[in-house]
């Protein structure tokens, strides 16, 4: 069963004051329950938090289901978002995106690469369309800029990265 | 005239990020002057100064904060920082480069519309920017600029960061407002329009960032002075996120009226050697694409754009160069609202969804010729119908992309492949 962190549980509660209604606190506490159930979030991620923000679990699921940045099967080290909207589109992203999840060992778009080190997804508009193609890993500041080249080069370096720790 | 440093001016300086900074270039100088003024001359102000909301819709700044209504109900000031617009990307920057020049913005407008609490919504994506405006709160609190009777004037006013957690819609203003509340966001019947009922119900404004940021030079020269720039009717500086076939993409800051070729030609550095100008998305990928005829007259402006059937938007402007097939462009912006639609008007969840069929079906060589028809009935069938304007936001690239381009369309319906690339596109290389 899932159960936060001492700290996540401190960091919930204060978040549930932090607003004019308890509710506006069920966003940032399912990133910090996400982040702590290994990055995505599931019913015991879910029951838990209902029982710590005494918010029925249905509202809590409402929003966990209708935004895309919680995921709702676990995910590699690496969630890698390559943006594939209109411009990152017309530059390559979907090109890259698709070469990148190759050099990971990934086989579909969402999988989790037997190494445990990557998943990919294809995003919709990440907001920096003059540095396309792009990407963004977890919820890191932006990887932008990227070519073919430069994209397969982070796959490797992510991977060396990734077993160092 | 070409470009200018008017909202932007100080934003190559990395101090301008911090306070400090801030304030060594006049930083809350503006604040304090307002605070000095009559709230209804702040508004009277910006009325003057016809700044209109830089978010899209293009909406008299200063009109909407004159409907809330005096019934004594507390008053929110809601920034709308979820740029979520395929193109868009000058927000961003605003706060990345400036997010004092925010915050004071939105104080002032919080102490015009006589609101104590005031949030910035910001779209989840944006942990970068996010970060840096929670630092910046941080040190205004600190410094007593945000709380309780700021700068000794007796105004109280609380200031926060809300973050969003992925999805465009939250972008419409009664979407951010539902997902404010700790909801989905999921948009509302107007009316009640925001001003009347808004967040928790109660009296709501809702502005853009380079809108709130605007307010900030319209205090410093007046509503009069802010016209310096721009046209009659489309008042002062624009920021514009150019992308695409440029060789210089970026945000650049110009009057409003600017010559949208001259936009791409001088300071975004024209198209790659060798390549034409096919066509311009102008206003982020809501707006109806304009044909490279269309672009060579175009100014940017609210006036120009309209009278050509398309609209200013968010100043997110595509460049499309002549490598590109515009079945496939319109196969990532069909799917980007197909994704993104919230489900709840059929028209919209159904529409998108079936309009992504039918470009899924001509990309893969299973098409019909009634189809090109068929995608134009349903898009047309999408507008007008629903709570809010997700649907005709699908709709338009839709009817613009197959009228302007439709011998593309035909051309792939016919011969199972791209009339440019040689018929090498990405989905058909790929699936």
């Amino acid at each position: 069963m899932f159960k936060l962190s001492e700290e996540g549980l401190k960091y919930v509660k204060s978040e549930l004051t932090r607003y004019e209604t308890k509710q506006s606190a069920i966003i940032r506490s399912l990133y910090r329950a996400q982040d702590e159930n290994g990055g995505w979030v599931n019913h015991d991620v879910i029951s838990h938090l209902s029982e710590v923000m005494e918010i029925p679990a249905a509202q809590i699921e409402e929003v966990a289901t209708f935004y895309t940045m919680f995921n709702q099967k676990p995910v590699g080290k690496y969630h890698i978002q390559v943006c594939c909207t209109l411009t990152c589109g017309m530059m390559g992203g979907r090109e890259l995106c698709d070469a990148m999840m190759k050099e990971a060992g990934c086989k579909e778009m969402g999988d989790v690469s037997a190494d445990g080190m990557f998943t990919f997804s294809k995003v919709e508009c990440l907001g920096s369309c003059d540095t396309a193609p792009m990407l963004q890993i977890n919820r890191d500041p932006y990887t932008e800029n990227l070519n073919m080249e430069k994209g397969l080069q982070l796959v490797r370096d992510l991977r060396a990265r990734g077993k160092g720790h | 005239m070409a470009e200018v440093k008017y909202l932007s001016e100080h934003y190559s300086k990395p101090e301008y990020r911090s306070l400090d900074g801030y304030k060594k270039h006049g930083g809350y100088e503006m604040l304090a002057k307002a605070l000095k003024m009559e709230p209804q001359k702040i508004i009277d102000e910006v009325k003057a100064s016809g700044l209109r909301g830089r978010g899209g819709a293009g909406f008299s700044t200063g009109m909407k904060w004159g409907f809330l209504p005096n019934n004594g109900e507390p008053r929110y000031l809601l920034c709308n920082a979820d740029e979520s617009e395929p193109g868009t990307f000058k927000d961003r920057v605003m706060m990345e480069k400036a997010p004092h020049q925010l915050i004071e913005g939105m104080l002032i407008a919080a102490f015009a519309v006589k609101s104590h609490k005031a949030y910035i919504y910001i779209r989840g994506e944006y942990m970068g920017p996010a970060a840096i405006l929670e630092k910046a709160i941080a040190e205004a609190k600190a410094a007593g600029l945000i709380g309780k009777n700021i700068l000794g004037s007796g105004f109280d006013c609380d200031l926060d960061l809300y973050l969003g957690a992925g999805a465009y819609i939250c972008g419409e203003e009664t979407g951010l407002i539902s997902s404010l509340e700790g909801y989905k966001g999921q948009p509302k019947l107007k009316p009640p329009f925001p001003a009347v009922q808004g967040y928790l119900k109660k009296p709501t404004i809702v502005n853009n960032v380079e809108t709130l940021a605007a307010v900030v030079n319209i205090i410093r020269d007046g509503g009069q002075g802010y016209r310096k720039y721009g046209t009659e009717k489309s008042a002062g500086t624009k920021l514009f996120s150019i992308s695409g076939n440029v060789n210089k993409p970026g945000t650049y800051e110009v009057p409003l009226g600017y010559k949208m070729i001259d936009l791409i030609n001088i300071e975004c550095g024209g198209l790659k050697p060798g390549r034409k100008l096919k066509a311009v998305v102008p206003g982020g990928s809501s707006a109806p694409v304009l044909t490279a005829e269309e672009a060579e007259r175009a100014t940017l402006d609210y006036e120009c754009l309209a009278g050509m059937g398309s609209m200013l938007g968010s100043g997110a402007i595509i460049v499309i160069d002549d490598s590109n097939c515009m079945v496939d462009v319109l196969s990532t912006i069909t799917h980007f609202y197909h994704h993104e639609s919230c489900g709840q008007c059929t028209p919209c969840r159904e529409g998108t969804g079936w309009i992504e069929k039918i470009i899924h079906s001509i990309i893969h060589g299973h098409a019909k010729p009634g189809d090109i028809d068929m995608l134009l009935k349903i898009a047309d069938n999408m507008k007008g119908r629903t709570i809010c304007a997700l649907s005709d936001a699908a709709a338009l690239p839709v009817l613009s992309f197959v009228t302007k381009f439709r011998d593309e369309f035909e051309y792939f319906i016919k011969e199972k492949k791209s009339k440019v690339r040689g018929g090498q596109i990405y989905a058909q290389l790929h699936h």
